[in-house]
């Protein structure tokens, strides 16, 4: 189950097929786990990591601190929902430390960003504080080096 | 008055007559042709893992870029000791029964150098490593050829040993896993073939340098069996396991008299290994295991993708066990090894190695390295498929001999028609 897990980790388009015959194992056991992982929630997408920067569109990114007192009986999950529920919000965090979430924001223009923070995260309720940081380069993204300058520098017949 | 000077004459002649490496010809052809996928790279795709390279950068700017002893750096004879001795349960002093050399290449010429006394013969299995013949031939000696073949999952067998011992016998190679062919050896024959050893007395020579590569089975250590430690030379180093290929820095373990004598050639002759690769090696085997374990991993699931693939085109495909080669038969096409390699190069441009380069006895076969990406590899064998079909699809007529005999599945053979 991990190693087929880890495998479309690294690549979602395997097909079970190939999965299969890279571990040693049979297809149709693959396809299941497959299925049940998705069942299951294991599994909760498939994505493409796509450079966007590349493409030159207009996107900005910010992670925004925020400290935030958390409600009884529910700790900071139901401040933590009221966040994660806007669709600009592309991940959200409990952290350890000086500052409770960790919030991951992708708007389409700088004032978007700001126009969020202020308007709706910083008034809601519970929450206590916000420090915006802005994305000013991504080098790295899911384990992915973005523009990796290392290419295969062998020879093309060694023995 | 100027002398005319004729290079050819005043070459030594055992240098003179050395045949150009069957591999070298064949890159030539090859620097001509553009966008090509090789699978004919014996080294890992991988780059040295970030720790090592960011280690190595750190002793730069602390400014380690002095000679190191002889020996290598104590520390990393220490931990290659320890290594040895948590892998198989043998014991090296890293004092005096280990040295840091470059390169598994280097520890080669030394030990046939420090053993070979002119005629002395030394038996080497076929197909392997294309540099144990020349290394022997430039240090006096003369290489006796062990036929291993498909039928046998290219395994050396006692009895081909048993049957080449002459008076002037005195050293056997053995490389498992094996390069080109990807094979490993069974505990059962090693053991077989330790006795015939010590029966004759012979010294051996185990390039181990693929042993972190196996894949079905566990690796049996020469010197790891009974009587075998103290007649056994051990070569082994990080180019294959660490991805490391570049660095230069292998080493040998063996018997504290052999090994100093070993010393002495290579203090005169190379001072010591680079202190910058000792580091780096230093940090690969305190730290290197997980990255190593990944990259294995890999290299495992690609090497089934591949046999797969070969079976699936119609070349019949022997299971390789460990290192990262698969050596595909490609009788079936009526092509020679050569004829197969430079036609696929012309018409798909997917680079393999004739398999007659690593001996005689590869021919029949090519020997196609899958320290490829998953995408190369996709590619690679599909063109190579294409390329296949055209070839059987002339309905070329099998004659008997290119049609192998039916095997079992027996040990030591997985041979898949
Ligand atoms: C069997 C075998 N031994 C030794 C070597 C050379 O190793 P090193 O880089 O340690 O000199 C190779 C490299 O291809 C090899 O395949």
């Amino acid at each position: 189950m991990r190693e087929v897990l880890e495998l479309l980790e690294s690549d979602a388009r395997l097909t079970a097929g190939q999965i299969a015959t890279m571990l040693g194992r049979d297809e149709e056991e693959v396809a299941r786990i497959i299925k049940e992982s998705e069942e299951k929630k294991l599994i909760q997408g498939y994505f493409t990591l796509v450079d966007w920067d590349k493409l030159g569109a207009e996107k900005v990114s910010a992670v925004i601190e925020v400290k935030i007192s958390p409600q009884r009986d529910v700790g900071f999950d139901a401040v933590a929902e009221r966040i994660y529920r806007f669709p600009e919000v592309r991940s959200v965090r409990l952290m350890s430390g000086a500052y409770d979430l960790i919030v991951m924001i992708e708007g389409g223009t700088m004032k978007e960003v700001a126009h969020f923070v202020s308007f709706k995260l910083a008034s809601m309720e519970y929450v206590l504080s916000t420090a915006t940081h802005f994305v000013l380069k991504t080098y790295k993204h899911h384990g992915v080096i973005i523009d990796d300058k290392e290419e295969d520098r062998r020879q093309v017949i060694m023995p | 008055m100027t002398l005319q000077t004729d290079w050819r004459g005043m070459l030594n002649p055992a240098v003179r007559d050395l045949p150009p490496s069957g591999i070298r010809r064949f890159f030539d052809l090859v620097t001509e042709v553009k966008g090509i996928i090789s699978l004919g790279v014996g080294e890992p795709d991988f780059v040295t893992p970030w720790h090592i390279r960011e280690a190595c950068v750190y002793s730069l700017e602390k400014g380690y870029t002095m000679y190191t002893s002889n020996h290598g750096m104590l520390e990393l004879r220490e931990e290659i000791a320890r290594d040895i001795r948590d892998t198989y349960k043998v014991d090296y002093n890293p004092r005096s029964e280990v040295l840091v050399t470059v390169g598994v290449s280097e520890g080669l010429d030394l030990a046939m150098r420090t053993l070979l006394r002119p005629g002395d013969e030394v038996m080497i299995p076929q197909p392997s490593y294309v540099s144990y013949a020349p290394c022997v031939i430039l240090a006096g000696g003369r290489p006796v050829y062990l036929k291993t073949s498909v039928e046998d999952g290219f395994q050396l067998a006692a009895e081909q040993v048993e049957k080449a011992i002459t008076p002037r016998a005195r050293i056997l190679v053995l490389s498992y896993p094996n390069n080109p062919t990807g094979a490993t050896i069974d505990r059962k024959n090693l053991l077989e073939i330790a006795e015939v050893a010590a029966a004759h007395n012979l010294v051996v020579i185990s390039d181990e340098v693929y042993d972190k590569l196996t894949y079905v089975g566990e690796h049996t250590c020469v010197s790891s069996l009974p009587g075998m430690r103290e007649r056994t030379v051990l070569l082994n180093g990080f180019s294959k396991a660490y991805a490391m290929t570049g660095w230069r820095v292998g080493y040998a373990a063996g018997n504290g008299d052999f090994i100093s004598a070993m010393t002495k050639i290579h203090q005169y002759t190379m001072l010591c290994a680079p202190i910058t690769a000792q580091l780096a090696a230093l940090e690969a085997l305190k730290n290197g295991r997980r990255e190593m374990r990944k990259m294995i991993d890999m290299y495992n699931r690609r090497r089934r993708l591949v046999v797969d693939a070969f079976r699936e085109i119609g070349l019949p495909c022997f299971e390789p066990r460990g290192a990262f080669y698969a050596f595909p038969d490609i009788r079936s096409t009526g092509l020679t090894s050569e004829e197969f390699a430079v036609q696929l190069l012309n018409e798909e441009k997917v680079l393999v190695v004739p398999g007659n380069a690593f001996g005689e006895q590869g021919e029949g076969f090519v020997r196609c390295a899958y320290a490829a990406s998953l995408e190369d590899l996709g590619e690679a064998l599909k063109r190579m498929g294409s390329f296949v079909k055209r070839r059987l699809g002339r309905g070329k007529v099998l004659t008997a001999s290119f049609r192998k005999p039916e095997q079992d599945e027996g040990e030591g053979m997985r041979q898949t028609v």
